[in-house]
């Protein structure tokens, strides 16, 4: 499961399910083809601070500034350091913890079960 | 030979049962499924209307071994599939589907944020929703799926989903339950005349009525049909669709159909075969039976001619 996953998931039938607590058991990473307009898009999509609080629990050091920039969309070096982030990041084993009802959905070779 | 009698695998029970790793590998090396699949998936895309050289993040439900998923990609879009068999997203990870594989219930609501996709897909999937399993009744698993894919399409999003309805009352119940969920659009059925061809295609659409929209055509020439529309959208949808669409012309046409084909079968052939009692019948029957040692009557200028009224 890439980060990008993790942040448009949320715990299924709740209303503050979001963002889910990562507890990690194995994770990777792995080089991605990087797209500078699909990360752009995606900037809008994402929740940047809950992507920002993930990176701080897992320790990973990505080099993202505290908030978007406000010219993103031609600033390589931040879309480059997202990629990063969002794709190349794997969770192979692990847990997803909802932050409303503690309930716990496990990742099992790289696929989380959401049921 | 047995003739072999096309099952509905919904009735054998819960999808995560029924798909499991044999099934699932049938999808690896069936060419016949992989291609179904895929140029059902090809149409899909079609009616999602994307907008062109911008690469989406788009949502497949029911995403199985992630064969409608490499449509996806080759269309240069992102991806995220969901599926309820674990065997399925097993078999989607060896071919090594770009996509992102989530293991969930479609009837338990979909686990994503609002606003997160462009578009979504769903190829012979939500047929399944239909049936109950431990997560609650059809009408209940209905309302939470579409209820959750409204949420989780950017507004003006669209969802193009195919699927196998049994009866009139499935069809009915999806169509509507999709409306009550706040959708736009209607059903879109290729080649509705022709019993394998025939595809379901529920083209929805997330958010206001937008006067850009338009139901997409049907494939199947002048046979085939669309119920719904944008500005007709709630009368499409709300109102049996299968019925809707077997207006009185639809059912001209099928008759007229059906008389230019009966008339015809004299003259000449359909499919490249020779008609039944005409003079070139004859003589390759006549033919079979001499080979077969029979006594048959020689051939002349009489041979496949009608009596003539003539009485004596």
């Amino acid at each position: 499961m890439k980060l990008l996953t993790h942040n448009m998931l949320m715990s299924p039938g709740t209303k503050n399910g979001y963002p889910l607590a990562i507890e990690v058991e194995k994770m990777e990473t792995v080089e991605a083809e990087f797209n500078g307009e699909f990360t752009a898009r995606m900037v809008e999509k994402l929740d940047y601070a809950a992507l920002l609080s993930t990176l701080r629990s897992l320790s990973v050091e990505t080099g993202l500034p505290a908030a978007v920039p406000a010219e993103y969309a031609g600033d390589e070096v931040f879309l480059k350091a997202l990629h990063h982030a969002l794709m190349e990041i794997e969770i192979l084993e692990g847990y997803l913890v909802c932050p409303e009802t503690q309930k716990k959905f496990p990742i099992r070779e790289g696929i989380p079960s959401m049921l | 030979m047995a003739t072999k009698v096309r099952t509905r695998p919904e009735e054998s029970g819960p999808a995560d049962i029924f798909y499991n790793e044999t099934e699932a590998n049938k999808y690896l090396h069936s060419s016949r499924m992989i291609e179904v699949q895929t140029s059902m998936a090809e149409r899909a895309v079609e009616m999602l209307c994307l907008p062109e050289d911008t690469p989406c993040l788009l949502l497949d439900v029911g995403c199985g071994t992630g064969l409608s998923g490499e449509v996806l990609e080759e269309e240069g879009h992102a991806w995220m599939g969901c599926d309820i068999s674990r065997d399925m997203l097993g078999v989607a990870q060896q071919r090594e589907v770009e996509g992102e594989l989530i293991h969930s219930d479609m009837g338990t609501g979909l686990p994503f944020r609002q606003g997160a996709f462009d578009g979504a897909i769903s190829i012979s999937a939500i047929q399944w929703l239909c049936y109950s399993n431990d997560e609650g009744n059809p009408r209940l698993r209905l309302h939470r799926f579409f209820q959750s894919l409204y949420r989780v399409l950017r507004r003006g999003a669209r969802a193009v989903l195919q699927f196998y309805p049994q009866n009139a009352e499935q069809l009915q119940l999806i169509t509507a339950s999709a409306m009550r969920a706040g959708f736009g659009g209607g059903l879109v059925i290729d080649f509705p005349h022709s019993t394998k061809a025939k595809k379901y295609f529920l083209v929805l659409l997330a958010g206001p009525p937008d006067a850009g929209f338009s139901m997409p055509t049907a494939l199947g020439e002048s046979d085939a049909m669309s119920v719904g529309g944008a500005s007709s959208a709630a009368s499409g949808l709300g109102g049996g669709a299968a019925d809707a669409g077997a207006s009185s012309s639809v059912r001209n046409d099928g008759r007229k159909r059906h008389a230019r084909r009966a008339m015809g079968s004299r003259e000449k052939s359909r499919h490249g075969k020779i008609a039944k009692k005409s003079r070139e019948w004859i003589a390759l029957k006549k033919e079979a039976a001499r080979r077969h040692g029979k006594e048959v009557t020689h051939d002349s200028k009489y041979s496949g001619r009608k009596r003539s009224k003539v009485s004596f």
